[in-house]
């Protein structure tokens, strides 16, 4: 790896050591002003590029700029970087950059013990510290000795960094963060090439930013090269990960591009209809950039409008979704539950949040399961899907669409906060490996009822309007067998309810089974679904090094299961299920396969520890005498 | 606009199988012998219509036209039929509506389709009444309805259904009334040639809930007296004898009657009608208009022509396509940073 050159070239190098890490945690941690989204990302970007295996955690307050240097206002992204293959963004963080006290207040708890702890000293001031709730210096009253305490002028070094290149005070603090990443490059040997040309592109219209950008970048790294601040940098090296190309992907990134691999498979143009709200907007602003690919993106006056929008959409032919959060899931019920009845194909995306009702917008739960099973008036039966991971959000994306196109069905697909804004490598998938499902609209009149069914999937026709011979109606009334009429016959309606529950039934013939990693029966079985994959499985595989007899699988379709969901379960003893809610999925299974489930519930706000996932598999195995 | 052919259709084309079941006498058999008449004349396939409805008794029209059609849910015809078009400019889309059904529950959809000028023509049977659900009081009902839900009197201020159109940037507003047959299908013709959002109230009676609403407009004694009909280019006279105008004073609309002794008022003092004014003031002033002290305006308030909402989406789309070409899926998913790990491990 060459370092840049540092600017003093007389002075001699001095003494380094150089030291290898397998696995590192950082944190960025500061106002929300402070430009910590953007140091943590440019960090990951790249480590990405290094080969390292690794994973995100934004985490921001709801307010766009709450009170400087107040406790609500404290924004932070995590980062992991290894070079083996990990699944979470980690339990404690190693280091941690505090901008001011308030960041320090938040996220010390998190700190591991020992760890690095990185102060901008400048902001310690008499306010701040009190703004931030401490009575006194933590800095100065020995709070801090269990860890090794770095205390940085960062904003002093900063200004003195652009000292001459004619921006405002004001100005100048806005590069901090750069100082701060700058330091963190040196400290774990990455090259500054990559974020100093992001710089120069981002800035291209306003040089002089990005020049000022550039200097304080690079005053960081040499005031570390420069200092004996630190006496050791740490090395991570490229992660043994399979071939292919990659890329750092968020999920909700990956989200749109699934839906436009999506479109492109089946053959029909792309139409999302949506309405801002926290965390699912992504998917829109990502969609609305990728026009050139026959995508439509509207934004409606409000959920409900958005929802049916897609219904519209739908009924004239086109790929539709729509995508929300909680409580835009709740004012879509009445529009999902006239595409179940009117029998069309439509995605609905639900990023979940922390609720209820506006609940914790920024902050991640897996609260809705039974929101988009049962949330809607009478039997409403929808496929549900859910990504486990960031890149999984793409593989979930495209099968959602599948399924709703070959069984004229809606499908809801969950994400939540931690997927959808955290990140990690994507291998990129083979395009012609992406299954193929354009569907056939009904062209020919003869014979044609707009309630007929194929005799496999029992899905109805497509028939587009503008399609001669094939005028019909549809609507949210009950329909007649067949013809599609209004039908208020008692028999008949009890048939439609049962025709459409077994229509969504049969989507089992066609997905995977549920996979066991680890031995195929025993004591206990780790389930999960959804984002929190990443930490059972880190789980899971420290448990097993530690010789307990443990295995873990995972669920993608929430409804309906995979076929051999009830044959896996009974051949286990016990089944634990963590879940980021009050046990929602524990619920289901016992109602369905009448097997007792060890339910482990979190609801925080914040994703599952591995550690606290080891913890309950510790304690549950041996009381299974495992 | 989409391609026409030459007009073999009849209105027995647009004539379902399906049993109507509106009450006998209700003013939506009118509505719909209009549009059944005035579709087979417009030169369009007929696979090229749809008709989107909400819910209430007008929003069973779909089911009784022979073409595609989508009976949705309540308020949200505007939101379905938007969908629609925007994916398929080349369809004809006509939305059934009532009262309740758009200026109460949907109201949000109509006022944002209207905003947006999206190509569809919106149909608003208006009765002053809640039909479907048995007689409650409406957003368009006098103060001082008793209703079942009002029996001692609603207390709110209607919704001008005209008012809120013009309020909401709609570019083509009309009015016209269930009994009048030409009219109404006039209206309808400049609807259907009208390229953005197109709303037509019509003055509907409901003979069960809220019968003779606008018996004074329809009644042969007074509704010359009561009505005044904008005709493009003529001037704002009404009455049976064409013995009464309307001219614009200062800032305030008031009638002129010709036999006034000393006034020597005709037809040339009054408000010539122009509808296609950009200003939508004085068509505002018009829909205002109403009884006790005005006659009740029909025909075409506005017309102004705007670019629809659809075209601007597609043209996006196909400038988009145009500046980057047509996007190539394994770019797309390269774009950004990538690294390539090689079956050694190393990484580049």
């Amino acid at each position: 790896m060459t370092l840049p050159i540092v600017e003093d070239a007389s002075r001699p190098a001095r003494e380094v050591a150089h030291e290898r890490l397998d696995d590192v945690v950082i944190r960025f941690a500061g106002d929300s002003g402070d430009g910590m989204q953007l140091a943590g990302s440019q960090f990951t970007n790249t480590s990405a590029l290094l080969g390292n295996d690794l994973a995100t955690f934004p985490d921001f307050p709801a307010e766009i700029r709450a009170p400087q240097g107040t406790l609500a206002g404290v924004s932070a992204f995590q980062v992991r970087i290894a070079d083996f293959d990990i699944h979470t963004p980690g339990d404690a963080p190693d280091v941690l950059v505090a901008m001011n006290p308030a960041a320090l207040k938040v996220n010390l708890r998190d700190l591991k013990a020992g760890g690095a702890l990185i102060v901008n000293l400048d902001e310690f001031d008499e306010r701040n510290l009190k703004k931030a709730g401490f009575a006194a210096n933590p800095l100065e009253d020995g709070s801090l000795d269990g860890f090794q305490l770095f205390k940085v002028e960062l904003t002093t070094l900063t200004r003195r960094a652009l000292d001459g290149s004619g921006l405002d005070a004001k100005a100048q603090d806005r590069s901090k963060n750069l100082f701060a990443l700058g330091m963190a490059y040196w400290l774990f040997s990455r090259p500054l090439e990559k974020t100093v040309a992001w710089l120069e592109k981002k800035f291209a219209a306003r040089p002089e930013i990005a020049d000022a950008n550039v200097r304080v970048l690079r005053a960081g790294f040499n005031y570390c090269d420069i200092t004996e601040l630190f006496h050791t940098r740490y090395e991570v090296e490229p992660a043994k990960l399979p071939a292919g190309v990659y890329r750092n992907i968020t999920g909700n990134t990956a989200l749109a591009l699934g839906f436009i691999a999506a479109s492109r498979k089946c053959g029909l143009p792309l139409f999302q209809g949506a309405y801002p709200i926290t965390p699912a907007s992504d998917l829109l602003h990502e969609l609305a950039m990728y026009k050139s690919f026959g995508v439509t993106t509207f934004q409606a006056e409000d959920e409900i409008a958005a929802v049916c929008s897609a219904i519209g959409a739908s009924f004239g032919g086109a790929l539709a979704i729509t995508s929300s959060s909680g409580p835009g899931i709740a004012l879509k019920a009445e529009g999902m539950n006239l595409a179940v009845m009117v029998e069309l194909p439509l995605v609905v995306v639900d990023v979940q949040r922390g609720g209820p009702s506006t609940g914790l917008p920024t902050k991640t739960e897996q609260a809705d399961l039974l929101q988009v099973m049962f949330g809607r008036n009478s039997e409403s039966p929808i496929p549900v899907l859910a990504a486990s991971s960031p890149a999984d959000c793409f593989a979930r994306a495209v099968e959602a669409c599948r399924i709703a196109v070959r069984h004229m069905t809606p499908v809801v697909l969950l994400s939540d906060g931690y997927i959808a804004n955290g990140s990690e490598p994507w291998r990129l998938p083979e395009i012609a490996e992406l299954p193929d499902f354009a569907p056939e609209f009904r062209t020919r009149a003869e014979g044609f009822l707009p309630y007929e069914r194929d005799p496999v999937t029992l899905a109805r026709p497509w028939a587009i309007p503008g399609t001669p011979g094939l005028e019909h109606r549809i609507g949210g009334i009950e329909k007649a067998d067949g013809t599609g009429n209004i039908s208020y016959d008692p028999v008949n309606h009890e048939r439609m309810v049962r025709l459409r529950a077994e229509k969504v039934a049969r989507v089992a013939d066609e997905i995977p089974d549920i996979v066991v990693h680890g031995e195929p029966e025993g004591k206990l079985l780790v389930l999960g679904w959804g984002s929190t994959e990443g930490a059972i499985t880190g789980a899971t595989n420290v448990a097993r090094r530690e010789g307990l007899k443990v295995s873990r699988a995972h669920l993608h379709h929430l409804n309906p299961f995979p076929k051999n969901l009830g044959d896996v379960l009974a051949r286990f003893e016990t089944v634990l299920l963590p879940e980021m809610n009050l046990g929602q999925l524990a619920l289901l299974l016992r109602a369905r396969y009448l097997k007792n489930i060890v339910s482990y519930t979190k609801v925080e706000g914040k994703p599952f520890y591995r550690f606290e996932v080891l913890a309950k598999i510790r304690e549950v195995a041996g009381a299974a005498g495992n | 606009m989409a391609e026409t052919i030459a007009s073999t259709l009849t209105r027995k084309d647009f004539q379902t199988d399906q049993e109507v079941r509106w009450c006998p006498g209700c003013g939506d058999y009118a509505i719909l012998a209009a549009v059944q008449g005035v579709f087979p004349e417009l030169g369009i396939p007929r696979e090229r219509f749809v008709v989107v409805s909400g819910i209430g008794c007008s929003s069973r029209f779909p089911y009784y036209m022979n073409t595609y059609g989508f009976h949705s849910i309540h308020g949200r015809a505007p939101a379905v039929a938007t969908g629609l078009k925007i994916t398929r400019p080349d369809l004809e889309v006509w939305i059934a509506t009532g009262d309740g059904d758009a200026l109460s529950i949907g109201g949000n959809h109509l006022i944002h389709t209207l905003r947006r000028n999206v190509g569809v023509k919106i149909l608003m049977f208006n009765n002053r009444i809640y039909g479907l659900t048995k007689g409650q009081y409406s957003p368009t009902s006098e103060v001082g309805k008793k209703t079942k839900s009002t029996p001692f009197g609603s207390i709110d201020y209607p919704f001008n259904a005209l008012s809120v159109a013009i309020g909401a940037g709609a570019t083509f507003v009309a009015r016209s009334i269930d009994v009048y047959q030409k009219h109404l299908k006039e209206t309808l013709r400049a609807a259907a040639s009208h390229r953005g959002t197109a709303f037509v109230e019509i003055y509907q009676n409901c003979n069960i809930f809220n019968d003779k609403a606008f018996a004074p407009m329809t009644e042969k004694e007074t509704k010359e007296e009561a009505v005044v009909e904008l005709v493009h280019g003529q001037p704002l006279v009404f009455g049976k004898a064409k013995d009464k105008g309307i001219r614009l004073a200062g800032t305030e609309l008031e009638i002129l009657r010709f036999d006034d002794p000393g006034g020597g008022y005709s037809a040339a003092d009054c408000l010539v009608w122009d509808e296609t004014r950009v200003n939508p003031a004085i068509a505002f002033m018009i829909a205002q208009m109403g009884p006790p002290h005005f006659p009740t305006p029909i025909g075409v308030l506005r017309r102004v022509d705007l670019p629809t909402f659809e075209a601007g989406v597609v043209s996006q789309i196909e400038r988009e396509k145009e500046r980057k070409g047509e996007g190539s899926l394994e770019q797309l998913l390269r774009s950004g940073d990538v690294w390539t790990v090689h079956a050694d491990g190393s990484v580049s």
